[in-house]
């Protein structure tokens, strides 16, 4: 089959919700492939989860169509329901229930899928199978929501900031767990503002402000896109004259020069040329180095150099 | 029936979140049993008192001692007139001129003015009043008369009305706070299902409940049961639905538990005052009648007296079932249209 036969595991197209007078989704196209994670990045406020909450049903959308494993919410909201997995932002599951008693529940509602035991041992809650939900810690609450998303066997899942608010261990925990997923060959529509989690989770990525979509690709082509392969940063010690920036600027694989509280932060494109040459470069002039760092350009780097500001500014 | 069918597994969540409620347990069980045993033991009936008067000369108060109800002490009259103010006695009797007898007493006292019958009666029928009509006297004190009888269906009324408009209003508020209703609409649950897990779970409940209140009020009171009980449950059922049915339509929309709380008791304190738990609704001016009569608290307390103290058929409580289908009805069917899923 040709590839633009395939169908896509949603389609996006024409979008707009507003409430009151803020536009919180702006005319969005989006198309998740079969099979693919995909991530809706961005700060909070961005549209994301009104994008995420349309696509599953349960918000109206003003105008526009959605189309999720080629049906659509007005025809064929009762069929879709089967095949969806859903993780909302903010759910606080019954405290009073046990992990397996919530699991049993929602398994009910569905016609197939694992029975909740399984479900449990899927997202390794065996030990608290029969503890209150009240006495989970913040990541096994998040296991078990995934859990709760899970245990229809969904066809396509939807996690709308699975990690937020979690420790880095719970949230390498729960990475493990959705790669997992992963890997079953299940569509996987992911939000966060967590670069990190996009990159390591997500096989392409659409950068939302502002109900729009302002940068789309994997997470490389998007680093890429805005040329800021590597960061190179150094600071001096004390020197007779001062630095010649515009000798720095001119060293070859280096596209721009800047200095930032003593410190001197250069974009480099090629770094196996530039540091051999930033070192020759500073012992021609004498400056001895107290300190030297480089690092990878990151999802971050793509969003402050698209709009000026950093995913956490509220 | 399959145990993993929705509507079983929604009825099992809110059956285990209401016995994993201590507070709530107390509320429903523990409660109404405190109430009706303290207001019973308050208002038992005690053998006819015995009320202290005072005569200031000796001539009277030989034939006034003559009546068993009366405990009549002989003082002079200074110290007489100071046992009346200050109520150590409830009547002072005196000569008066020309043989009459003076009765001094406060009228607005009800002990004064039954010493002042009974002191009367006895020191004219000393004089040799005959009675014109022969009459004898039937002591009614046997269970279903007291004020215990009347208490014990006014407390299961307000009881089922509390547990089922808390039960359901807290829930579903503190549910749509928390967005599980959200969470749950996610699902491919059905609707009516969740709604209906609510009623289901509530009926069963209220076996428990009616039987601890109607159970204790039989064994420590002897409260009687005389209409039959297929008729009582039917009533107990209806009035627990009709009141479901209103905690649906009060939780409708409310975010919070706040807004929830004070809704509710705006929606219970007219009937907690007007539908005669603690006293008769009779007592309110008939103006009010009409309205307090449609409360479907009043229909639900009258019904219930009726059918236990009077022995009631389900057929000569067809006003009050009515009223309470019509509440039933009318709220279940605003509360589906108004009913807020997220």
């Amino acid at each position: 089959m040709p590839e633009t036969a395939t169908k896509a595991a949603l389609r996006v197209h024409h979008l707009r919700k507003t409430y009151k007078d803020v536009v919180a989704v702006d005319d969005l196209e989006l198309e998740v492939r079969p099979a693919e994670c995909f991530g809706l990045l961005g700060p909070n406020g961005a549209g994301k989860t009104t994008t995420v909450e349309i696509c599953e049903g349960l918000t109206t959308p003003d105008s526009g169509e959605v189309e999720v494993l080629g049906l659509t919410w007005q025809r064929d909201a009762a069929a879709l329901r089967q095949r969806l997995g859903i993780q909302l932002q903010e759910t606080q599951l019954s405290e009073k229930l046990t992990v397996l008693e919530t699991l049993q529940l929602f398994r009910s509602f569905f016609r197939q899928g694992a029975d909740a035991a399984e479900a449990v041992s899927l997202v390794q809650l065996e030990e608290k199978a029969g503890a209150r939900v009240g006495s989970l810690s913040g990541g096994q609450k998040q296991r078990l929501a995934l859990a709760c998303a899970l245990v229809g066997n969904p066809d396509f899942l939807f996690l709308d900031e699975p990690t937020t608010g979690l420790d880095p261990q719970a949230r390498r925990q729960l990475w493990e767990l959705i790669e997992r997923f992963k890997l079953s060959g299940r569509t996987i529509l992911l939000t966060t503002h967590y670069m990190d989690e996009a990159e390591r989770l997500c096989d392409r990525v659409a950068i939302m402000d502002h109900g729009k979509v302002i940068a789309l690709g994997t997470p490389r082509e998007l680093i890429a896109s805005v040329c800021t392969e590597h960061l190179l940063e150094f600071s001096a010690g004390t020197h007779p004259q001062p630095l010649d920036l515009a000798a720095l600027a001119a060293l070859e694989g280096v596209r721009d020069v800047r200095t930032e509280n003593g410190s001197v932060r250069m974009q480099v494109t090629e770094l196996h040329r530039a540091v051999p040459a930033l070192l020759e470069e500073l012992g021609r002039q004498h400056v001895p180095l107290t300190e030297l760092r480089t690092h990878s350009a990151t999802l971050e780097d793509v969003f402050v150099t698209l709009t000026g500001r950093h995913l956490r500014d509220e | 029936m399959n145990k993993n069918h929705p509507l079983v597994q929604l009825t099992l969540v809110r059956f285990r979140e209401f016995i994993r409620e201590p507070e709530a347990l107390f509320w429903v069980f523990v409660f109404p049993i405190l109430l009706a045993a303290g207001l019973g033991i308050a208002f038992r009936n005690r053998p006819a008192e015995v009320l202290q008067i005072t005569a200031v000369t000796p001539e009277l108060a030989a034939p006034l001692r003559t009546e068993k109800l009366l405990d009549v002490r002989q003082l002079p009259l200074p110290a007489a007139e100071a046992a009346l103010r200050n109520g150590k006695v409830a009547l002072l009797v005196e000569p008066g001129a020309d043989g009459a007898v003076v009765y001094r007493f406060d009228d607005t006292n009800p002990e004064g003015r039954t010493a002042h019958m009974l002191a009367d009666r006895a020191l004219q029928r000393a004089a040799g009043r005959v009675d014109p009509l022969a009459s004898t006297e039937r002591l009614m004190r046997e269970p279903g008369s007291r004020y215990i009888d009347f208490l014990i269906p006014g407390l299961l009324g307000m009881n089922m009305m509390g547990s089922a408009m808390w039960g359901i209003g807290f829930t579903i508020v503190d549910a749509r706070r928390k967005k599980l209703i959200k969470r749950m609409v996610a699902t491919p649950m059905p609707r009516n299902y969740y709604l209906l897990s609510f009623l289901l779970s509530r009926l069963l409940l209220l076996v428990v409940e009616v039987g601890v209140v109607l159970g204790f009020g039989a064994l420590v009171f002897q409260v009687p049961v005389h209409g039959s009980l297929a008729s009582l449950a039917l009533l107990c059922a209806l009035s627990s639905l009709c009141f479901c049915a209103l905690g649906l339509l009060t939780a409708s929309r409310v975010q919070t538990i706040e807004a929830a709380s004070g809704l509710m008791n705006a929606v219970m304190l007219p009937m907690w005052i007007c539908s005669g738990v603690f006293f008769s609704a009779q007592r309110f001016p008939s103006a009010m009648q009409p309205v307090i009569k449609a409360l479907p608290l009043t229909a639900v307390i009258d019904a219930l007296r009726a059918s236990m103290l009077q022995g009631a058929s389900l057929a000569e409580l067809t006003p009050q079932v009515a009223i309470l289908c019509a509440w039933l009805v009318i709220s279940f069917g605003l509360a589906l249209k108004l009913f807020r899923w997220r």
